[in-house]
């Protein structure tokens, strides 16, 4: 596994978090404050929105949260269904592994 | 940092393109489970089996969780079963007891094959050897997992053409004890030249006698990736293509390394290697048949064919090669028949054969796979036809394989279904002229010239 320090000298487990979905009000407010909840730090948001689709890509750190990773997962899958897009997170390593050398 | 477009390409290949870990698999050594008493190494075999891949499945979906990329399969294979009962099989139905043990051990650590049941004979065989090739028929129709594989030849030692005609019987009889299923059982059941030792793919898995207690190999997969990415290179020239194929077989190979890294990690088994195969399901939009037809051919089995493949099979191991540390298995492109829906159209519209099929073996990293065959072939045949693809793989120093399936009471035209990811197929005419005499001759083809390098 790929480790990053973070501020305090700790090990930071990224996650890329993405929502995919058509467009509606709330989206960002619903995903940002169930990972308040959960004490998962957002590191950087981008967003767009192509032809009436949402589509956003968080990287998120996961280190703080009492929430084992998978809980995490199935509970912003969940959040997806419920305002009615596709909500992923994966751990940073696979498109680190695929995109970089 | 990561940017947005690689995130949202990684994941249209999984969501869309059918990018998927075919297969971590196990491989276990057996040998410390030798002992002449049958019901003690049986005994043994289980315990090892199923104490080594205790966390084989759950650490499958945990990873499959982690990263969001889909482990279709968890794999077991053993030392060839020929080895370890050696001491303690006297006669054919003793190995069956090993395979229903094979197959329980698989059931309880939840393992959808397990491969190994499986004989290495390219110069000759032991009594052991002979009684464990006896019992594949009522083997592989007692149990529902277990695969089995004979090496009958090898670049070092040539073709053991008494083994050859065996195995064309055993085929025959192994349809025979499965005919109310299709004769499933035959897909089951796979003939080598040049097996390698570290193959994590089934039916043709097994834990070579070279490799260490327990290891972990990872087959990945990807034809709908590649497809993909060679839509966009349409009527480009053969350096823009060859480039294509060679990032999109670094890419897919990159994530087979992270995954079997990491199995190796949370399983604390070593890993072995990464097999960049290209290997196709009865999906749509997962077949290496689509390829070809992107590449430029209407359907495979045109002129053509043979130099697409060629140059397919070649690029996806030069990008491959480098995504990973160490690399091994069959690595390339797989043809099956029945396992891909493109060949499949492709034989139902005439354009492609036994004999193309063949030619094609001659360049990607198989033989002929997963292909029916009417059920009236003669033994005499099929023996013929597995010395025929033999020969290509000792002249060629690569693995080349067999596994048909003569249907029992199919003829050519119909069509068989095995099923998941066996999928379908139609039943391939074959040419009828005899080849009797030439497998009755018995003995076994030297070593080629090309063999003395020392």
């Amino acid at each position: 596994m790929i480790y990053t320090k973070g501020k305090a000298g700790k090990v930071m487990n990224k996650t890329i978090i993405t929502v995919v979905g058509k467009d509606q009000v709330g989206i960002i407010a619903k995903v940002c404050t169930y990972l308040a909840e959960s004490k998962v730090n957002i590191l950087d948001i981008s967003q767009t929105i192509v032809s009436g689709y949402f589509n956003m890509m968080m990287v998120v750190d996961t280190n703080e949260s009492p929430k084992e990773f998978a809980a995490v997962s199935a509970e912003l899958e969940k959040l997806g269904e419920e305002i009615g897009v596709i909500i992923k997170a994966q751990r940073e390593e696979i498109f680190n592994m695929m995109h970089r050398i | 940092m990561i940017n947005f477009n690689e995130v949202m390409e990684t994941n249209a290949m999984i969501e869309q393109e059918n990018l998927d870990v075919r297969t971590i698999t196990l491989g276990i050594s057996l040998l410390d489970c030798i002992d002449s008493n049958l019901e003690e190494l049986n005994r043994k075999i289980y315990e090892k089996i199923t104490k080594t891949a205790e966390k084989l499945v759950s650490t499958g979906v945990e990873i499959e969780k982690d990263f969001g990329i889909p482990v279709v399969n968890k794999r077991i294979s053993i030392t060839p079963a020929a080895l370890v009962g050696s001491a303690a099989c006297k006669t054919k139905e003793d190995f069956v007891e090993i395979a229903k043990t094979l197959d329980r051990a698989a059931k309880t650590v939840g393992v959808n094959f397990i491969g190994g049941f499986s004989a290495l004979v390219s110069k000759g065989m032991t009594k052991a050897d002979r009684l464990l090739i006896e019992s594949i028929p009522e083997a592989l129709a007692v149990t529902e997992r277990v695969c089995s594989s004979i090496n009958v030849g090898s670049t070092k030692t040539g073709i053991n053409m008494d083994a050859v005609k065996l195995l064309g019987e055993i085929v025959k009889d192994t349809a025979e004890h499965t005919k109310e299923k299709d004769s499933l059982g035959c897909a089951k059941l796979v003939i080598f030249c040049n097996a390698p030792d570290d193959n994590p793919f089934m039916a043709g898995a097994f834990h070579g006698v070279t490799e260490a207690d327990a290891i972990i190999n990872v087959g990945v997969s990807g034809p709908g990736v590649v497809k993909k990415a060679l839509e966009k290179a349409r009527g480009k020239d053969f350096e823009t293509l060859c480039e294509t194929i060679k990032k999109t077989a670094f890419k897919i190979t990159r994530v087979g390394q992270l995954v079997a890294k990491e199995a190796s990690k949370r399983m604390n088994i070593p890993f072995g290697i990464v097999d960049l195969s290209l290997a196709p399901t009865p999906a749509v939009g997962d077949s290496v048949a689509e390829i070809l037809q992107e590449i430029g051919l209407e359907y495979p089995g045109a002129p053509g064919t043979t130099a697409a493949l060629a140059l397919l099979n070649d690029q996806v191991k030069k990008g491959g090669v480098m995504a990973s540390s160490y690399v091994g298995g069959l690595s390339g492109a797989f043809i099956p028949v029945s396992e891909d829906q493109g060949m499949i159209d492709a034989v139902q519209a005439g354009c492609l054969t036994l004999e193309k099929l063949e030619a094609m073996t001659c360049v990607c990293s198989v033989g002929l796979d997963m292909i029916a065959i009417p059920g009236a072939t003669s033994a005499a045949t099929i023996s013929g036809i597995i010395a025929d693809e033999m020969a290509i793989g000792m002249i060629n120093q690569k693995t080349t394989a067999v596994r048909l399936i003569p249907v029992i009471g199919k003829k050519v035209g119909d069509i068989v279904e095995f099923g998941g990811l066996l999928g379908y197929a139609p039943v391939m005419p074959v040419n009828e002229f005899s080849c009797e005499a030439f497998v009755n001759r018995g003995g076994r083809i030297p070593v080629p010239i090309h063999s003395f390098k020392n």
